[in-house]
């Protein structure tokens, strides 16, 4: 489903501000596994997503959509095989366009726009039903501005309109992140409804440990550009926050010892 | 009341200009200077070709394909070298300068004997009228040539705006809105957001050609120096409008832009009634946008100071 091959991605290169974003990445992931990824600020992980949506080519490697090398492919064109929604709810939709409008929009991802009238009778309807299956009570408020809605709103219309032509691949970049506690609970759940569903092959960042524990078949954590731990199946099942905690834990403390190793180092040779 | 009708008219046609810059300016926040060259651009192909004795419709469709090809050209210049919006229309304009006086072959074309929309419209009104030069409206009296040509821009502006809105709400125009509101969004939706600037561009450009094109021809004559200023005047009628209507939807803003062209046309026409020196018309009206642009802004903060007076 998804094949990514011998992955890298330096940022800055060259320069003191050199950074080693993803290192050899390898990952293999089949059709319908929901994949979480997990790490530390910088460890990557917002960046794998990037470079599998095409928002910058990568140095080395290969990335593979359904059979299909998107490697050289522009962000718009790998866009038909790819549903993403953000972290920030106001990249998902266009504020100024109504609910209709962006949705009829997400309706044709990928395909040729021709001057056919874009909201007919029929997808306006389709439309209207797929929303107001979302319990938001937006169903008679179609036509208003879309940039009128609360964040959890829009990030749950985000996801309708990225799953609305069954994507190859549904990348979800902290998608709850920007939200309070409340309708990020709300936006998890239609997740894992849509998910289930249609059953997507999904891969989704996240900051929480609680959605990391609990959310999807697999699990992946990322340090400094590298996978460092992939759980799946009933190891990923077993998993608790705790245990994620520990092995953060166990990241941090690594780190520290690289850096006091440095600081020792300095001290005797500088 | 000639004056009157004349500068409704003139208005009418400068609308076009209007609808081109609300498309650039407010659907994609392109401040696209190529408006100013490609007026005149319109105004010289249709004046060149209308002279050698094409039909004066003909002329002028061929000066909307030509306006849209400078718009096209600023459009490639700046997707696909990545050249700053503003500099790219900058750049094509100042070769359309050069463009224009090889295409007119001198700085100026008379039209005042050439037969032209001006004066086939003329005409049509002369037949349906029964043939007479003056009618008396409301108590004026008013000359056949006036009023059949302020009709024939009232509904050539009416079919216009309707086309230009029902394209913006094809698939294709729902797009290119989306493109200039967010273009994350647009991308991430598969689509190519640079070319939806080429075909925005191309499609202002046209219009504002075609008003070149028929304001030439109802002022008997195209002129080098037409396009100077051309740019603040479309903005002062789309700001004017803007405040007329009040509305975010497109339909609204087509109509407003219609409104504001004729508004502005009219304070121009009295101002100079007045006395106004024709000098000093276009430091006047970039005072004027430039206040219209900073207003809301300025508005906000005295509401907020409002407030904190109160809360204190």
């Amino acid at each position: 489903m998804l094949e990514i091959k011998n992955v890298s991605k330096t940022f800055n290169a060259g320069t003191l501000n050199q950074v080693h974003a993803l290192v050899n990445i390898d990952l293999h992931i089949e059709k319908g596994e929901f994949v979480v990824v997990i790490g530390t600020n910088g460890s990557g992980k917002s960046t794998l997503l990037n470079a599998i949506a095409g928002l910058f080519p990568v140095d080395t490697g290969r990335i593979r959509i359904s059979g299909v090398d998107v490697t050289k492919q522009p962000e718009y064109k790998r866009a038909k095989l790819i549903g993403r929604v953000f972290q920030d709810p106001f990249r998902g939709t266009s504020p100024n366009m109504s609910i209709a409008e962006n949705i009829v929009l997400a309706s044709r991802r990928g395909q040729k726009r021709g001057f056919n009238w874009a909201l007919k009778k029929p997808i306006t309807e389709e439309i209207k039903n797929k929303v107001k299956d979302l319990n938001l009570g937006l169903e008679d408020r179609l036509f208003n501005m879309i940039g009128s809605l609360s964040g959890g709103q829009r990030q749950s219309l985000t996801l309708l309109m990225a799953t609305w032509l069954k994507p190859s691949l549904l990348l979800l970049d902290e998608h709850t992140a920007a939200l309070d506690p409340k309708s990020g609970e709300r936006v998890i759940q239609l997740t894992e409804e849509i998910v289930e569903k249609d059953n997507l092959t999904t891969l989704m960042v996240t900051h929480s440990m609680h959605q990391a524990a609990n959310i999807g078949d697999r699990l992946i954590m990322m340090y400094r550009g590298r996978i460092i731990h992939d759980f799946k199946g009933a190891e990923k099942k077993r998993l608790r926050v705790d245990d994620l905690l520990d092995r953060f834990e166990q990241v941090r403390r690594e780190e520290q010892l690289d850096e006091s190793a440095a600081d020792l180092l300095k001290e005797r040779y500088v | 009341m000639t004056l009157l009708i004349s500068s409704f008219t003139i208005g009418l046609i400068l609308s076009l200009l209007a609808f081109g810059v609300l498309i650039t300016f407010r659907i994609f926040q392109f401040p696209d200077i190529t408006a100013e060259g490609s007026i005149t651009f319109g105004a010289s192909i249709a004046a060149i070709l209308i002279v050698s004795g094409l039909p004066p419709l003909l002329a002028s469709l061929i000066a909307f394909f030509g306006g849209m090809l400078a718009g096209i050209t600023t459009g490639l210049i700046h997707t696909r070298f990545k050249i700053n919006g503003l500099l790219s229309g900058i750049l094509v304009t100042t070769a359309l300068y050069s463009v224009n006086l090889h295409v007119m072959g001198r700085s100026n074309i008379p039209l005042l004997f050439e037969t032209t929309l001006t004066t086939q419209t003329e005409k049509i009104g002369k037949w349906i009228l029964g043939n007479v030069d003056k009618i008396t409206l409301l108590g004026w009296d008013v000359t056949t040539k006036d009023l059949s040509n302020l009709v024939f821009s009232f509904l050539l502006i009416c079919m216009v705006g309707l086309l230009i809105y029902v394209f913006f709400r094809t698939n294709l125009g729902t797009a290119m809105r989306a493109a200039g509101d967010n273009p994350d969004m647009i991308r991430a939706l598969g689509v190519h957001e640079g070319n939806m600037i080429i075909i925005g561009l191309a499609l202002s450009n046209g219009l504002i050609a075609l008003a070149g094109a028929l304001l030439a021809q109802y002022q008997g004559f195209a002129d080098v120096q037409m396009g100077i200023g051309m740019l603040v005047w479309g903005l002062a009628s789309v700001i004017i409008g803007e405040a007329l209507v009040g509305s975010m939807q497109l339909g609204y803003k087509l109509i407003g832009a219609v409104m504001g062209s004729l508004l502005f046309r009219l304070l121009v026409a009295v101002a100079l009634r007045w006395g106004l020196n024709p000098n000093d018309l276009k430091l006047i009206t970039a005072v004027f946008v430039f206040i219209a642009l900073i207003l809301p802004g300025v508005l906000r903060k005295m509401d907020r100071k409002k407030e904190r007076v109160v809360h204190a």
